[in-house]
């Protein structure tokens, strides 16, 4: 059944990111783009990741995406009548890239068999969400192990938003 | 008692998801009803009174007029995002329900039922994620109408409900820190456990948390995407019938939701006042607390007890409908700069600042080793009362709550023409 439901959402997935390169307006992109959001956060519940399957949907498709769409509106893009989008020799050498790319990944997971919701990592995962809860099986190795990288990712984020702050008011005084 | 196994576990899950699913959609019909009905009685009108008694008919009657209604599509509108936005916005008001709690575990021939469709093991971040999909809907709508009214309300609701889920969600950290884990049946768990509901010691999350979900849910004071003065009705001008119908019942079907939400983390969920309808699953048994040796005390589950406590829990998400309709039908609609300000400048900061307050108290508490009990909630509702006290007293600046009565001496001189003057000082 799980493998079943990892072709499933793997198949979305794929399906989706198609979609996303080849949809004609900027909106349906985007629509594609949650769909295949959300059929990797499917994916992570069928690896009892809960809580990343939560958290891709709710910072993802939706605060990210809606930042996206939200831009995609303001320029006022995407109405059927116009094309948005590059084409031409463009469109060849980005499938040549993303098919250069699915080979060499294609050749490094030869042989490899879906292991989702068996294997000895999936029964460590399993033994921390009983012990921790879904949440806690993140957050102890996040505060206790890994505690320095993710404090130097955060501090990453507070200047992103500091920079986006200055450029903001830059624009305005002048 | 053993939880309900075997193919009776199926049985029972098709079963409370059927009835749960109905019950939601009656609801959402009759609170359609009320807020109609209410907003008459509020303006001193009648309301529909004509179809069946008291107008008891009158959603049925609405129902059949908007699946007979002719169903139409702008000649520039984009026909498929057109289509797709009234379903993109009525799904999630319609799952989000699924992991709350309505009423305590009821017991069966077969085994214990919980009485909650599914107590996924992400309870509130389900509820988060599903209702943060919910304004793709409406933005969709907004634009695929190709109108400029709806355009507009379709990106007001896209700004707005991506800044106050951000309140939303600190406001959310703080129940998460007192209950120790993001499941819905855990939260009502800890409520019974501490003996008082987190509205008490939580009481400026759960003030943040009800403006955030009227913000969320588009309702006045906050309903910028529609604001029928402004933009005809926003983001579902061009929609009528069934489609139109659809934006309307996942409306009430997120206000449902959210007021249900509001009753689970704050007033206790299905838990009434005492500790004899106290039950929670814990090893595998159904306890009803722990002893002072830290034994556990079994459950009594009865029929009469999940009676009573699904009549609490309705009562509570009744309440919170009410002041939703209350409260649409005695405030006037923000400013649209103002709505932006609100979320960012003071909700944002002082949600923030809460957090913090109320992480370093239960740290305080832990260390000097106060036991998680009625003391502890105690000491939490005095430290959080100063802080809603605080935060009152600031957004107040002496107007409302203070009263006109208390602060002549600072009253802001109004300029009057000189007869005016005149007239006064005579």
């Amino acid at each position: 059944m799980t493998v079943f439901l990892f072709y499933v959402f793997a198949g979305i997935a794929i399906g989706a990111s198609i979609g996303v390169v080849i949809a004609r307006s900027p909106v349906g992109s985007l629509l594609f783009m949650v769909t295949a959001l959300a059929a990797i956060a499917g994916t992570f519940v069928l690896m009892e990741a809960h809580f990343l399957a939560a958290v891709q949907i709710i910072v993802y498709a939706g605060a990210i995406m809606v930042l996206f769409l939200f831009v995609i509106m303001l320029l006022n893009l995407g109405h059927e009548a116009q094309r948005d989008l590059k084409g031409g020799a463009f469109a060849v050498v980005s499938a040549g890239l993303a098919g250069a790319m699915a080979g060499l990944l294609a050749l490094q997971l030869r042989g490899s068999e879906v292991v989702a919701g068996s294997g000895a990592g999936a029964e460590a995962i399993a033994a921390a969400n009983a012990e921790y809860g879904v949440v806690g099986a993140i957050a102890r190795p996040l505060y206790t192990t890994y505690v320095v990288p993710f404090e130097i990712t955060g501090i990453l984020l507070l200047v992103a938003i500091v920079g986006a702050v200055a450029l903001a008011k830059r624009g305005e005084q002048s | 008692m053993e939880p309900i196994s075997g193919i009776w576990a199926y049985v029972a899950m098709s079963l409370k998801a059927t009835g749960i699913f109905t019950v939601v959609i009656l609801v959402v019909a009759y609170t359609t009803l009320a807020e109609r009905r209410v907003s008459a009685w509020i303006q001193d009108r009648r309301g529909p009174n004509r179809v069946g008694p008291f107008g008891l008919l009158q959603p049925i009657a609405d129902g059949i007029k908007n699946i007979l209604k002719e169903e139409t599509l702008p000649a520039t509108a984009s026909r498929f995002f057109f289509v797709l936005a009234p379903i993109l916005v009525l799904v999630p008001s319609m799952v989000t329900f699924a992991v709350i709690p309505i009423a305590a575990p009821l017991p069966t021939p077969a085994g214990v039922v919980d009485m909650v469709i599914a107590d996924l093991p992400i309870g509130i971040l389900y509820v988060l994620a599903f209702s943060s999909l919910a304004v793709y809907g409406v933005v969709l709508g907004g634009w695929a109408s190709n109108n400029k009214y709806a355009f507009l309300g379709g990106m007001r609701a896209s700004a707005q409900m991506v800044s106050y889920e951000v309140a939303l969600g600190l406001s959310l950290i703080t129940v998460l820190m007192m209950a120790g884990n993001v499941t819905l049946t855990e939260i009502v768990w800890q409520q019974q456990q501490l003996g008082m509901w987190f509205a008490f010691p939580l009481s400026l999350a759960f003030i943040l948390f009800v403006i955030s979900a009227f913000a969320e849910t588009n309702r006045l004071p906050f309903d910028m995407a529609e604001a029928e003065s402004e933009l005809v009705t926003g983001y579902h001008t061009e929609y009528s019938a069934m489609k139109f119908s659809a934006f309307m019942i996942s409306e009430f079907g997120h206000m449902v939701t959210s007021s249900a939400l509001m009753a689970t983390l704050f007033l206790g969920g299905w838990d009434l006042p005492g500790t004899w309808d106290d039950a929670h699953w814990y090893q595998g048994q159904l306890i009803a607390g722990f002893a002072a040796d830290g034994s556990v005390i079994l459950a009594n589950p009865a029929w009469w007890k999940t009676l009573l406590t699904f009549a609490g829990f309705a009562a509570k998400t009744g309440f919170f409908l009410v002041v939703y309709i209350w409260v649409r039908w005695t405030l006037p609609r923000f400013r649209y700069d103002q709505v932006m300000s609100l979320g960012w400048k003071v909700m944002l900061p002082t949600a923030l600042a809460y957090v913090m307050l109320i992480a370093g108290t239960i740290l305080v508490l832990d260390e000097i080793g106060v036991p998680w009990g009625f003391g502890y909630g105690l000491a939490l509702t005095a430290v959080s009362g100063m802080a809603t006290f605080a935060f009152m007293f600031a957004l107040d600046r002496g107007r409302t709550i203070t009263g006109a009565a208390a602060q002549r001496g600072q009253r802001v001189e109004v300029k009057t023409t000189p007869t005016a003057t005149a007239r006064a000082g005579s």
